[in-house]
C-alpha cells in the first residue's frame, strides 16, 4: 500500500462521515435481523454425508482418461545460480513423459499479486515460475517431472543431477534488523501511528509493563494437499484445484498463458482447508504448462515436503509491546512496534499491530512495524494473520500489567473497554466485549482463580486459569457477483464462484437464501466452487460470508424489481414498489399490508415464464468505512503444569465471542472450535524450524512440526453474545478467523498464573517453563 | 523412492539367506523403513518381508517370556503376560507412536528402527555422518533439541528412538539372532553400538543376521516399576527424556533396580551407574540426585538440549519417589 492509497482511504472515511448513516448500504438494518426462519437455525453442513462417506471429490480425486503425473524437485540451496542441469537419466527412466526446467518451461510473465488494489488477484509471489537458472529461495522448484505414474515420476526426480553455484543468503532474522523498511501502510491501514507522546506518557505511568515478545515461524498444514488436475482441450483448459481463490486463478491462468477467461475453467467444489495458503502459488503454473507440453492431463499433488518448501508460512515476529497505566488503571500510553519477515516478492504482510489499535482506549499510541528483507519463500497469510500473534504480545502485557497492579485481569480490560475506535475515532456498529467477558467468566467458573501464582495444586501439578481478548475486523469484499434462478416450481438456485473449504457456505447461504426469497430450505440449491460461474473474490479475511450476503441481497432485490413488473397491473401487488414490499410465502406481499400478496408461481404462470433469472452484485462496502466494525472474544482456559518436567496439560477452554448474529450454531461452533484448536497449537507445539544457516525449513513434516494431537485438546465451550451487527447483511460478522485470537495470550496467562513463569516466546515448550521451576 | 523388488521369507532360514545379499532389507511392519526409503534415506534393492516368521508371545520354561520377531507392538503391549509380568513394557510400547504405527510396527523393527533426526532425514539439503559417513553432521551446530546428552559423539548426536527398547534394556532382554543355521543370544545393552566414528554401524548385527525372538528373563519388578515419557506434546511425540525403572525393597532399603533411560542418548541407555550407587542403599532424595549425578557426569549438553539434564534428574527422581513411597 502507499502513500497515496492512506490519503484516499483518510479521504473517503471523512467525507462519509458527513453522510447520514441511513443513506449507506447497511445503513438501514437488514430487516431479516428481525424475520428469520431458516438463519440462526442449528442445521448439518450439506456436504456432511458425502464427505463422511468418500463420496466426495477433491481436486486429488478426479479421473481422467491418459492422466498422468508431476513431482517437483526443489532447490537445496538459498541463494545462487543453477550451473548444470542433468536430465537425461530422468527422461530415460520408466514412464516419464517429459521433464520441465527452466530450459523448457514456456516464457512466462508474473501473475497479479494478492493486494487491497486488485481483488482478482491471488498470486503469493513475484518471483518468475522456472523462467531462468537463478534460485531466490530454499525450496524454490527448480524441476519437475510427468510420468504414467506417482511412483516413475517420483523415481525420476531422483535423478535429475543439478549443479548449483551458491551465494551468500539473507537467512538471519537479527542480522536482517538494520536495514529494516517501514511500510507507509499494511493492508487498508495507515502504518505509523502516533497519538501524542506514547514514551513519555510511559515513563511517568503509575503501572507499566515493557517487554519483547516473540513468535516463531508457521506452515499451512491443511489436511488435504495442495493440488491440482488439469487438462486442455484445444485452447481451453479446465483445472481441478484445491483453490480459496477460484475466480483469480483462473484469470492468473489466463493472464499468463496468454488466454481468454473464458478459456480457462477451474473448478473447486470442495477444499479440505484453506486457511490462507490455498490461493495462487507455483504448482498451478507448473501443472498447466506441464500439461500443455505434454499434451495430457496432468494431477500434481504436493507432497508434505513440498507444502513446506514452496507455500509460505506465517512469518516470525519480535513484538515490543509497553503499556502503562494510571493509579485507576486507565491506560495512558500503549506501544507496539516490531520485526517480522516479507521479502519484496511477497505480497502478504504480517499485520500483528492491526487489532492493537482497535481494542484499547488509551491516551497516546505509538505504533509501526517493520519489515525485514529475508530469502525466503514469499510468506503468506495464515488464519487471522496479524491477530493470532498480535494478541499473543499485547493481551500478555495487559495480563501482566494487572498483575503488577493488583486488579484481576478481566477488570482491568473493562476499565479501558473504548466507547468508539480509539485511532479513527469512528463509531462502532456493534460492540459488546463487556458481555462477552462477563458471560464467560461466569461460565467458566473465573471466580476459581486463584490470584496468586502456583496456588492451586493437584499434586505434582500447578492448576492455572488465564484469559485473553481476541479480536477481528469486519471485511465485505467488493465484487461478489452472483445469480438468482427462480423457477415455477417453486425452487430457486443461487450460483457464485464462491468457495467451499469446509466452513459451510453452501449450507449457511442456502438457509439464508431460503429466508430472503421467502422460500423453504428444501427449495434452495446453492451452487459454487466454479469459475464459469459469477465472480466472486477469493475466500479470505473471514469475509466470504458476509460479501455473499450481501450478494443475496442485491440479487433478491433485482429479482423483486423482476416480478413486480412481470406482476403487471392484473395483480393484487400492482402499482407496489420495490421498497414496499418482501419476499415472503413463496411469493410477493405488501410490508404495510400482507393480504395484498401474489405467489411467485402464480406470477410466472400468468407471465408465462418457466423461470425467472437474475444476476446482481453486492453493494459497495461502505459500511466498512464508515464505522468501526469489529468482533472481539473473550478466551479463557485452565490448565495443568507438571512440577516435575514442565509439560502443560490443557485441562478446558471456553471462547465467548462477539460477532453479530449467528447464521448456524452447528458450522459456527466448529469454526470457532477449529481456530481455538489452532491456536493451541500456536500456544505450545507449532514451530517452523528455519535453519538461519543454511536457509532451510528442517522440519517439513507433520511427524516433526508438531499441530496438537487429539489428546492435547481439551473440551472446548464455545459461547456467543449473538447481538445482530445493524450496519452488515444479516447482522453477522466474519467467524472463520476470530477462534484464533486470543488463544496463545490465554494459554501463557494461564501458565503464568498456574506457575509465575512469564513466557513471552512462542511455543512455550517444557523447557522454557522448567527453567524457572525450582 | 528408488525401484526395489519384494519377496516374502517364511523361515529365519529363507529369510537369513536372502539377508546377506548386498542391497536386501528386511522388512517388519515398515512404519520407519517404508518412510525412509520415500525420503531417499534408504535406498535397498530388495525387500524381504519377515513378517510371516513368529508372531508368538509365550511363556518360556524359566518363566520369562519369549516374544516372536513379527509380533505387532499393540498385540505385545496388550498381552496378559507381559501386562502382569513386564507392565513397565507394556506402558513404554503405549507411550509410542500412534495405535495405527503400533498395529503395524513388529519388535525387531522397533530394535532396527532409525534415529529421527531432522539432519538425517534430510537428503536434499543437509549433511549427516550417519547417512554418509565422513560428510559432516549439521545437527551440532543446528536443532537439536531431541539430540543426545550423554553417549554420543563429535560424529553424529542422534537418539534411539524407541521407548520400547528402554523398557528392554530395563528388563535385561535378550536379542536371538539366526545367522548360518546357528541362533545367537546378544542382551540388549549390547545390541546398539555407540556412534564414535561409525555412526552409520548402529547395531552388531552382521550380513545375514536375522533376529527371531526376544527374550524377556524373569523379573522381579513388576509391582514396583513405571514407565514415564516426558513429551512435547501428549501423544505421537518423541521422548525428550524417558524413564523406565523397576525396584526391589528390603524394608527401607533398595534391594535391586534397574533403570533405563530413553531420548537422551544413541541408543537405550540402561543406567548401571545409577543403579550401583542406589543398590543396597536408602531410597531418598539424595540418594537418587546423587545417583543420577553421577551418571550424567559426563553428560555434553548443546545449545538445544542441556535442559535435558536437569530434565533427567528430574524425572528420574520423581519415578524413584513414586516407586520407592510407600517403602519410605
Amino acid at each position: 500500500m502507499s502513500n497515496v492509497q492512506n490519503a484516499v482511504i483518510g479521504t473517503v472515511r471523512t467525507v462519509l462521515g458527513w453522510v447520514p448513516s441511513q443513506w449507506l448500504p447497511g445503513g438501514t438494518p437488514d430487516p431479516l435481523i428481525e424475520r428469520r426462519a431458516a438463519i440462526g437455525q442449528q442445521a448439518s453442513r450439506l456436504d456432511g454425508p458425502a464427505k463422511v462417506s468418500g463420496q466426495a471429490r477433491f481436486a486429488a480425486d478426479v479421473a481422467m482418461a491418459g492422466l498422468s503425473y508431476a513431482t517437483l524437485v526443489h532447490s537445496p540451496i538459498t541463494r545462487g545460480r543453477i550451473t548444470k542441469l542433468e536430465s537425461g537419466a530422468a527422461e530415460a527412466a520408466p514412464g516419464v513423459i517429459l521433464v520441465m526446467t527452466y530450459h523448457n518451461m514456456p516464457r512466462l510473465g508474473i501473475v497479479p499479486m494478492i493486494g487491497g488494489t486488485n481483488l482478482s488477484a491471488a498470486g503469493n509471489s513475484a518471483l518468475p515460475t522456472m523462467q531462468g537458472p537463478d534460485i531466490w529461495y530454499n525450496g524454490q522448484v527448480v524441476a519437475m517431472v510427468l510420468a504414467e505414474t506417482q511412483e516413475q515420476a517420483d523415481y525420476a526426480a531422483s535423478l535429475i543431477e543439478i549443479d548449483y553455484r551458491e551465494d551468500s543468503a539473507k537467512t538471519s532474522f537479527e542480522n536482517a534488523k538494520p536495514d529494516s523498511r517501514a511500510p507507509a501502510s499494511v493492508l487498508f491501514e495507515k502504518n505509523h501511528v502516533s497519538i501524542g507522546n506514547a514514551e513519555q506518557e510511559l515513563n511517568r505511568a503509575a503501572f507499566k509493563v515493557d517487554n519483547i515478545y516473540r513468535t516463531p515461524g508457521h506452515n499451512h498444514n491443511a489436511i488435504e494437499l495442495h493440488a491440482v488436475t488439469v487438462a486442455w482441450d484445444g485452447d481451453t483448459v479446465l483445472l481441478h484445484d484445491a483453490t480459496q481463490a477460484i475466480s483469480a486463478t483462473a484469470s492468473a491462468i489466463a493472464k499468463l498463458f496468454n488466454l481468454k477467461n473464458e478459456q480457462v475453467r477451474v473448478l473447486s467444489p470442495l477444499v479440505g482447508g484453506g486457511f490462507g495458503g490455498k490461493a495462487f502459488w507455483d504448482h498451478q503454473i507448473i501443472a498447466v504448462a506441464a500439461a500443455k507440453l505434454a499434451a495430457r492431463p496432468v494431477r500434481l499433488i504436493l507432497s508434505r515436503d513440498s507444502v513446506y518448501r514452496m507455500i509460505g508460512g506465517r512469518s516470525p515476529s519480535e513484538q515490543r509491546v509497553a503499556v502503562g497505566a494510571d493509579a485507576e488503571g486507565k491506560f495512558t500510553s500503549i506501544i507496539h512496534t516490531g520485526y517480522s519477515i516479507m521479502p519484496p516478492y511477497a505480497a502478504c504482510p504480517e499485520p500483528y499491530t492491526l487489532g492493537t489499535r482497535a481494542i484499547y482506549k488509551s491516551k497516546s499510541f505509538e505504533i509501526i512495524q517493520r519489515y525485514l528483507d529475508l530469502d525466503i519463500v514469499p510468506n503468506t497469510f495464515m488464519r487471522a494473520p496479524g491477530e493470532a500473534i498480535g494478541t499473543f504480545a499485547l493481551e500478555n502485557a495487559v495480563d501482566e500489567l494487572a498483575h503488577e497492579m493488583g486488579l484481576d485481569p478481566i477488570e482491568l480490560r473493562l476499565r479501558n473497554e473504548p466507547e468508539k475506535h480509539p485511532i479513527s475515532g469512528a463509531t462502532f456498529s456493534q460492540h459488546a466485549t463487556r458481555q462477552a467477558y462477563l458471560d464467560g467468566a461466569e461460565r467458566f467458573g473465573w471466580e476459581q482463580r486463584e490470584a496468586r501464582p502456583g496456588a492451586r495444586r493437584d499434586g505434582e501439578w500447578r492448576i492455572g486459569m488465564g484469559c485473553a481478548s481476541g479480536g477481528f475486523p469486519y471485511v465485505r469484499m467488493p465484487g461478489v457477483n452472483i445469480r438468482i434462478e427462480l423457477r415455477r416450481d417453486g425452487s430457486a438456485k443461487i450460483s457464485c464462484s464462491a468457495q467451499e473449504m469446509g466452513m459451510g457456505t453452501a449450507t449457511v447461504q442456502t438457509q439464508h437464501a431460503a429466508d430472503r426469497l421467502g422460500l423453504p430450505v428444501e427449495a434452495i440449491s446453492f451452487e459454487l466452487g466454479d469459475s464459469a460461474l459469477p465472480v466472486a473474490p477469493m475466500a479470505g479475511g473471514s469475509s466470504q460470508t458476509a460479501s455473499l450476503s450481501g450478494a443475496v441481497i442485491a440479487g433478491a432485490e433485482r429479482l423483486t424489481i423482476e416480478l413486480l413488473r412481470l406482476a403487471g397491473n392484473d395483480s393484487p401487488i400492482a402499482g407496489l414498489r420495490a421498497g414496499e414490499v418482501q419476499l415472503a410465502k413463496e411469493g410477493i406481499a405488501s410490508l404495510d399490508d400482507p393480504s395484498r400478496y401474489e405467489s411467485f408461481r402464480s406470477i410466472m404462470a400468468r407471465a408465462s415464464r418457466d423461470e425467472v433469472t437474475v444476476t446482481a452484485s453486492g453493494s459497495p462496502p461502505l459500511e466498512m468505512f464508515k464505522f468501526a466494525m469489529h468482533s472481539s472474544s473473550a478466551i479463557f482456559c485452565q490448565l495443568r503444569v507438571s512440577d516435575v518436567t514442565g509439560e502443560i496439560r490443557v485441562d478446558r477452554m471456553l471462547g465467548s465471542f462477539d460477532c453479530g448474529t449467528i447464521l448456524n450454531p452447528k458450522t459456527a461452533a466448529s469454526q470457532f472450535k477449529g481456530g481455538m484448536i489452532m491456536g493451541l497449537g500456536l500456544a505450545l507445539t507449532e514451530e517452523t524450524l528455519f535453519d538461519e544457516r543454511s536457509g532451510r525449513i528442517m522440519n517439513a513434516s507433520l511427524a516433526d512440526y508438531h499441530v496438537p494431537s487429539h489428546l492435547d485438546v481439551p473440551e472446548i465451550d464455545v459461547i456467543w453474545t449473538g447481538i445482530p451487527d445493524p450496519r452488515s447483511p444479516l447482522g453477522a460478522r466474519g467467524i472463520g478467523e476470530i477462534g484464533i485470537t486470543g488463544v496463545a495470550a490465554a494459554v501463557a496467562n494461564a501458565v503464568f498464573n498456574a506457575t509465575g513463569t512469564r513466557v513471552r516466546d512462542l511455543p512455550i515448550t517444557l523447557d522454557k517453563v522448567l527453567s524457572e521451576i525450582p | 523412492m528408488i525401484p526395489f523388488t519384494y519377496t516374502r521369507a517364511s523361515s529365519a532360514d529363507e529369510a537369513a539367506s536372502m539377508a546377506i545379499r548386498t542391497g536386501h532389507k528386511l522388512l517388519g511392519g515398515g512404519t520407519n523403513l517404508v518412510d525412509l526409503m520415500r525420503k531417499n534415506v534408504e535406498l535397498p534393492s530388495c525387500l524381504v518381508d519377515v513378517t510371516a516368521l513368529s508372531d508368538s508371545i509365550k511363556e518360556t520354561q524359566e518363566g520369562g517370556v519369549m516374544i516372536g520377531a513379527a509380533a505387532r507392538n499393540s498385540a505385545v503391549a496388550a498381552h496378559p503376560l507381559v501386562r502382569t509380568r513386564y507392565p513397565m513394557l507394556s506402558r513404554a510400547i503405549l507411550a509410542g507412536a500412534s495405535a495405527q504405527i503400533r498395529n503395524m510396527a513388529t519388535v525387531a523393527g522397533n530394535l532396527m528402527q532409525r534415529t529421527r533426526c531432522i539432519y538425517f532425514n534430510d537428503v536434499a539439503g543437509s549433511r549427516c555422518n550417519k547417512r554418509s559417513p565422513g560428510s559432516g553432521c549439521d545437527a551440532v551446530g543446528g536443532f537439536n533439541r531431541y539430540h543426545a546428552i550423554i553417549g554420543a559423539a563429535p560424529a553424529c548426536i542422534a537418539t534411539h528412538p524407541s521407548d520400547m527398547c528402554v523398557a528392554l534394556a530395563a528388563l535385561d532382554a535378550r536379542i536371538h539372532v539366526y545367522n548360518k543355521n546357528a541362533t545367537r543370544i546378544i542382551p540388549i545393552v549390547d545390541f546398539h553400538g555407540f556412534p564414535a566414528d561409525r555412526p552409520d554401524l548402529e547395531t552388531v548385527l552382521e550380513a545375514g543376521d536375522v533376529i527371531t525372538s526376544i527374550e524377556i528373563p524373569v523379573s522381579p519388578f513388576a509391582a514396583r516399576s513405571a514407565y514415564r515419557k516426558v513429551r512435547d506434546r501428549a501423544s505421537y511425540a518423541f521422548a525428550l527424556v524417558s524413564v523406565a525403572a523397576g525396584v526391589t525393597m528390603r524394608e527401607r532399603t533398595i534391594d535391586d533396580i534397574r533403570v533405563a533411560f530413553g531420548g537422551i542418548a544413541p541408543k537405550p541407555w540402561r543406567a548401571f551407574r545409577v543403579e550401583m550407587a542406589l543398590r543396597g542403599g536408602p531410597a531418598t532424595q539424595e540418594a537418587f540426585d546423587d545417583a543420577v549425578e553421577a551418571e550424567l557426569a559426563r553428560a555434553v549438553p548443546l545449545a538445544g538440549n542441556a535442559f535435558k539434564i536437569g530434565l533427567t534428574k528430574r524425572t528420574l527422581s520423581a519415578v524413584l519417589t513414586e516407586l520407592t513411597g510407600d517403602a519410605r
